[in-house]
């Protein structure tokens, strides 16, 4: 349903996009991971339409986006980061006005827009103006309005970022109602743990470059998987520590010595960490911090490029992500 | 459907959203009016009193400036609303829908014509309170209103293309106010262009905004017996004005569709 070959997009000596190759079957969600300034906004932004690649192929539902473009935007429906929706309206006007937009005709608009605040649980609030919803809510509503016209391929350019965690998660189970419907989907995120939750397959993305592929568990797998980190009090109980880990550890156990702290991966996730909190305290092992850690984005990064996703090259990563972070601020002050 | 029918269709949905947001934000539409009436009245009473003009009444004279002046700056409306617009994402909502790519300007320079027609209303009523009548019947009266609302019109295009051109909707509010200023005062608006300096009055005779005052002016029977300068542009107004709405329609509409379609959201 979405294929792209070669996309390359620069602006002015920024490469924003440098080569991306994507392939998203029907009915699988795939998921972009990548840091800002990756490019996956440059990405979704050129899929619908809204952005002309340089050079590349990219296809959606069966058609060339760069040829036929009005077409492409009768099959598809976009969520994008900062919530799209007219804040004078209310839930009801915006999804209607979306209805009329997508040519659904008035009376199918309005029974539609009725339909999908109650699907999102925005019946009550849907004749207030969104000025007053929640940051979720708002959300809600800007993805309600790139369902309208029942899109055959939906993208989703972060969908939970700057929500607080609980709608975060509200949003997630959202998100899962829609794709256990069979929905195609391209969902873009900087959280490796919404990706696991949400996608079939993940593309890592840095530098607008392809850097991995795989299903949550292959690139978990990849990363190293859980570790589980032990800050000591005192550096003589090292070698102790050290045989606690060793005993559970799944690789090498890592060791930092300026700061007393060593890791180790594990495979059995809480257990393990009461296995060693009573292996330290048999041994008598005065810690300052024990810890499970899942891999987060960075560790994918740290292990797929050997860099930490901060310590890009600043002309990289600030000419393009720089704007669009300053964006965002002011998006919130807006909001506020 | 064609694909003009279609762009007016689809324009006039993005019309209906302009209009909701007036009845959300009434505050908008109480100030935009408040401003022709404060011209009015300070026109009226602070020069009222001192410009004499040679065979008219100065209060009648000017409120054909007047209404040129508030109509143009009301325009700026449309560049602040797409400004506005832009910066909060909802250009790019608009753009990933299989909307006509004039849609979206035409239900924004739509809308604006009824903010317009509220502003020349108030400013009438006004006007009358004052002291100023129309002098002649009542289709030609009717006719000058039209053509005040057909050069706004005109001018929202040229206010759409800044619009989505500049950053932001306080870019777009000083910036316009830089040009439009000039425009509206080297005109015979407010001053007969006769008395002005040797190039400056040259500009005012072709200037556009003083063949729409002068139209007006005559349409509202307000010329007294006071000759319009000798040049084409003055002594045929009311074409000169219909010809410089065509020309920036020509120039602006293809313009500003064109920089809808680069325009990306900041």
């Amino acid at each position: 349903m979405i294929r792209t070959s070669g996309l390359v997009k620069r602006y002015g000596d920024v490469v924003a996009l440098d080569g991306l190759d994507l392939l998203v079957p029907q009915g699988e969600v795939l998921g972009l991971l990548g840091p800002n300034g990756a490019g996956k906004t440059t990405a979704v932004r050129i899929l619908t339409t809204l952005l002309e690649a340089d050079s590349g192929e990219a296809e959606v539902a069966g058609l060339n986006v760069q040829t036929q473009p009005e077409k492409v935007k009768e099959r598809i429906g976009l969520s994008g980061q900062n919530a799209a929706i007219d804040e004078h309206l209310t839930g009801f006007e915006n999804l209607d006005m979306v209805g009329r937009m997508y040519h659904l005709g008035r009376r199918r608009s309005r029974e539609r827009a009725r339909e999908l605040l109650e699907r999102f649980s925005l019946t009550d609030a849907g004749d207030r103006p969104a000025k007053t919803y929640s940051g979720g809510m708002r959300r809600r509503l800007d993805l309600a309005a790139a369902l309208v016209a029942e899109p055959q391929v939906l993208f989703l350019d972060e969908p939970t970022t700057g929500l607080d965690p609980r709608s975060r998660s509200q949003m997630w189970e959202t998100i899962q109602d829609l794709v256990r419907g069979g929905s195609t989907v391209l969902l873009t995120t900087q959280y490796m743990e919404e990706a696991d939750q949400l996608c079939d397959d993940i593309v890592v993305i840095d530098k607008g470059r392809k850097i991995a592929e795989g299903t949550a568990d292959q690139l978990k797998k990849q990363v190293g998987g859980e570790r589980i980190e032990v800050v000591l009090v005192d550096l003589a109980d090292l070698p102790a520590a050290g045989a606690v880990l060793r005993s559970l550890a799944v690789d090498e156990v890592q060791i930092d010595e300026p700061s007393r702290r060593l890791t180790a991966g594990v495979s059995g996730g809480v257990d393990d960490l009461r296995l060693v909190l009573q292996g330290l305290s048999e041994a008598g092992v005065a810690v300052v911090d024990v810890g499970l850690r899942r891999p987060t984005l960075d560790d994918v990064f740290l292990s797929l490029t050997g860099h930490h996703t901060e310590e890009e090259e600043p002309a990289a990563g600030d000419a393009k992500p720089g704007k669009g972070a300053k964006v965002k601020d002011t998006k919130k002050e807006a909001v506020r | 459907m064609s694909s003009l029918a279609l762009a007016l269709a689809d324009g006039a949905v993005v019309a209906k959203r302009n209009l909701i947001k007036i009845t959300r934000v009434p505050e908008v539409l109480i100030w935009t009016t408040m401003s022709p009436i404060m011209f009015v009245l300070l026109f009226a009473y602070v020069f009222g009193g001192s410009i004499e003009i040679a065979g008219a009444d100065y209060k009648e004279y000017l409120m054909a400036g007047i209404f040129a002046q508030t109509v143009i700056f009301g325009s700026t409306f449309t560049g602040a609303g797409l400004a506005e617009d832009m910066t909060k994402g909802i250009i790019d909502r608009f753009r990933s829908l299989p909307i006509s790519k004039a849609a979206v300007l035409i239900g924004r320079t739509g809308s604006d014509i009824f903010y317009n027609a509220i502003s020349i209303a108030v400013m009438s009523l006004t006007g009358l309170a004052v002291g100023w009548r129309i002098r002649t019947s009542l289709a030609e009266a009717i006719a000058g209103l039209l053509l005040l609302l057909l050069f706004s019109y005109a001018v929202s295009w040229i206010m759409a293309y800044v619009g989505l051109k500049v950053s932001s909707v306080e870019v777009v509010n000083n910036a316009s106010f830089m040009f439009i200023m000039p425009l509206v005062f080297i005109a015979n608006t407010f001053v007969p262009s006769d008395n002005l300096p040797g190039p400056l009055r040259t500009f005012a005779e072709w200037n556009p905004i003083s063949a729409l005052a002068q139209a007006v002016r005559e349409l509202f029977g307000n010329t007294g017996s006071n000759p319009p300068a000798d040049v084409w542009s003055l002594q045929n107004p009311v074409l000169y004005t219909l010809i410089s709405v065509a020309a920036i329609l020509a120039v602006f509409v293809p313009l500003s569709i064109r920089q809808y379609g680069k325009a990306a959201a900041r």
